[in-house]
């Protein structure tokens, strides 16, 4: 239950998105100020802009963590390449959600973001490549587009100004790669999606089309907006330092009321989002495990202590309901905050299912071109659904963990790493489970099934 | 192959917003595909030939990505969520409780081409899980007696009017965009 204590949300991105009098349409928008800061953009210098993003030191949403001032200062701009765009909404992390909800009931705060950042890194062109599911966003964000390009927002010569900036809608088609930004740059290109090899060549310098390209995520370029709005200075006043601004949190899994809810960093911990804000565990359960940044991030084990010393040199020793939800917390805690999916799992839980329906996921999504991530997710599939399907082998356990430890570092792409620490972790964590199901053994009938 | 002139319209539309036509070909083959249902070797090469590039360039494409198809799924096809966060919320009975009621294995299409079912990778409403798509509509919190629910509406053909299964597109507070549009309902077979 909630109790009076519990942290209140602080919603800046998700502001209007559940407003039962707030639509996704234009009039919606500007009745509450759209555009406005689009508006004053213009009146700014490129630089200035930028200059005001890295103040406000607002840190990717899309999984790395990689502040967005400083992305952008990467910019080659003296090739004289055209500078492309892209909103990175292929949203495919599991256990995240939150893209889906900007971009189907606030879409225009995400267009105007765009267009601030696209005039600040003087883009020639701007993309939303939106995964395929989203067949409604996509539909959303075209007649949102349409909306904004009639009233000068977007388009030829944008509210008179001499900056002309075309947005175009791009549809994936259901491959998870395209999250990761080079291949999501491949499938752009109309090509396989296949992650290209990087450093040293980062898209800032060769992108789309071998120009420099700015790829961002839909949550962070929202934000762009907001610190305009508030100028940097300001802006990093939300949050922690290092951690600035809000976060929206996915939570998903075994709790009462699972959801995205938006806090500023730092406000609350682990165990205040799953106990107060999201109602606690179902009756009668206990908290097993939490995976805290979508399901490429290592498992945190319920009865973990995690030890160690902040960047400060003060020490901290938390338990599990302890760890501060921002982007430093997590990582302390040997995981990472990633996409924000928080992934809850109760005593219900078989560890080896949970690790089976994980490696399928890896199993099913690795673009093929790295010989270690294609064949050892295959094989971290096809051992763990044997061991959960009662063929399982002695020498499985340390058999995964040395399949996963032979992908991590030997990859083209972070997927790899993305593969590899699930099942490095769960062994790591769950060493016990994982020795008892090494022997034949059936599933017992009342069972949750997960692969 | 034989495509509507609105089909060929949007197509038309659709090359020239890319600085490079190439970038055009997966938005032209999802165009082709919710009109005909899948993409066969002869619209490969229709494909490659408006777009200069190879019949290979576009097949590749149709071979990897898990949305393209070299042949239809059923007039209706449901997609159940597989990954964790939904699995952990009882997917898998969900997609078991699909394929009894609606006769079909996940992975493949009915024999009179009714009903398919495929069983997905992370639909990215995992607070709300299990999910659901019907054609182009999510259904949240799809458990296994919701889901027997569900199809039996989908059977009598009711389940566009239900009240009691809202999808997420049409709960949102804004008229959708346009009626959700069938994808592989206009299979030609
Ligand atoms: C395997 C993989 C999948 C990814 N999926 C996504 C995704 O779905 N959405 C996203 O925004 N970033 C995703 N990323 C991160 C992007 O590569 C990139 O870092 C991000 O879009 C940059 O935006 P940001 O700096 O605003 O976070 C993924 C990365 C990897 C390695
Ligand atoms: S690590 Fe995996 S997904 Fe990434 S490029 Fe290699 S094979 Fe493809
Ligand atoms: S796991 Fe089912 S929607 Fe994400």
């Amino acid at each position: 239950m909630i109790t009076k204590n519990s942290p209140k949300e602080h919603r800046i991105i998700l502001k209007y998105a559940d407003d039962p009098n707030y639509s996704n349409r234009l009039g919606c928008y500007l009745r509450e100020g759209g555009y406005e800061m689009l508006r004053k953009a213009l009146k700014m210098k490129p630089e200035e802009i930028g200059e005001e993003v890295l103040k406000s030191g607002v840190r990717g949403r899309g999984g790395a963590g990689f502040p967005a001032g400083m992305k952008w200062k990467f910019l080659d701009r003296k090739s004289g390449k055209p500078i492309y765009l892209i909103c990175n909404a292929d949203e495919s992390e599991p256990g995240t959600f939150k893209d889906r909800q900007i971009m189907h009931k606030d879409p225009h705060q995400l267009i105007e973001g765009m267009m601030i950042a696209a005039y600040a890194i003087q883009a020639k062109q701007a993309f939303i490549y939106i995964r395929a599911e989203f067949f409604e966003g996509a539909r959303i964000l075209e007649r949102a587009i349409a909306e904004a390009k009639e009233k000068g927002f977007c388009g030829e010569k944008i509210l008179g100004s001499d900056y002309s900036c075309d947005l175009v809608v791009h549809r994936g088609a259901g491959a998870y790669i395209c999250g990761e930004e080079t291949g999501l740059i491949e499938s752009l290109e109309g090509k396989r999606p296949n992650p290209r090899i990087k450093p040293p060549f980062f898209p800032a310098v060769l992108g789309l089309y071998q120009c420099p390209t700015i790829v961002n995520n839909v949550e962070t370029l929202c934000n762009v907006k907001h610190v305009l709005e508030m100028g940097g200075d300001e802006f990093a006043k939300i949050g922690k330092p290092n951690n600035t601004g809000t976060r929206i949190w996915c939570v998903s899994g075994q709790v009462k009321k699972p959801g995205y809810y938006e806090f500023e960093c730092g406000a609350l911990t682990l165990g205040e989002m799953i106990f107060d804000v999201c109602g606690g565990l179902l009756p009668g359960r206990s908290l097993k495990a939490v995976i805290p940044g979508g399901s490429s991030a290592k498992i945190l084990r319920a009865d973990e202590r995690f030890v160690g010393k902040h960047k400060d040199g003060t020490d901290f020793d938390w338990g599990i309901e302890d760890i501060p939800l921002d982007f430093d917390g997590p990582m302390a805690a040997g995981s990472m905050s990633g996409s924000g999916g928080i992934i809850v799992m109760d005593d219900t839980v078989d560890i080896v299912e949970a690790m089976a329906n994980v490696n399928a996921f890896y199993a099913h999504e690795s673009c093929g071109q790295c010989t270690p991530c294609r064949e050892g997710c295959l094989w971290m599939k096809k051992i763990t659904k044997r061991m959960c399907d009662g063929d399982a082998r002695e020498e499985d356990p340390d058999m995964l963990l040395s399949i996963a430890n032979q992908i991590e570092g030997r990859t083209i792409c972070a997927f790899g790493e993305a593969a590899a620490w699930p099942t490095q972790s769960f062994i790591a964590k769950f060493r016990d489970e994982f020795v008892k199901k090494a022997k034949p053994s059936k599933r017992s009938k009342n069972s949750l099934q997960l692969i | 192959m034989e495509l509507t002139k609105e089909t060929l319209q949007e197509i038309d539309e659709v090359v020239p917003r890319y600085p490079d036509k190439r970038s055009a070909v997966l938005m032209v083959i999802h165009l082709i595909q919710d009109e005909l249902g899948a993409i066969s070797d002869e619209t490969c090469e229709w494909i490659a030939e408006k777009l200069d590039i190879e019949p290979i360039n576009v097949k590749e494409l149709i071979t990897f990505y898990p949305m393209l198809r070299e042949t239809p799924w059923g007039k209706t096809h449901v997609r159940v969520c597989r990954t964790l966060p939904c699995a952990l919320r009882g997917s898998y009975a969900t997609c078991q409780k699909l394929e009894k009621k609606l006769g079909v294995k996940e992975g493949h299409v009915r024999e009179d081409g009714e009903y398919s079912i495929e069983f997905m990778e992370c639909l990215a409403d995992c607070g709300e899980g299990p999910v659901v798509m019907v054609d182009e509509e999510t259904y949240e919190n799809i458990d296994e007696k919701e889901a027997g629910k569900l199809a039996d509406l989908l059977l009598m053909g009711k389940l566009d009017d239900s009240a009691e299964f809202v999808s997420y597109e049409k709960g949102l507070l804004s008229e959708t965009v346009t009626k959700a549009k069938k994808s592989s309902s206009k299979a030609k077979k």
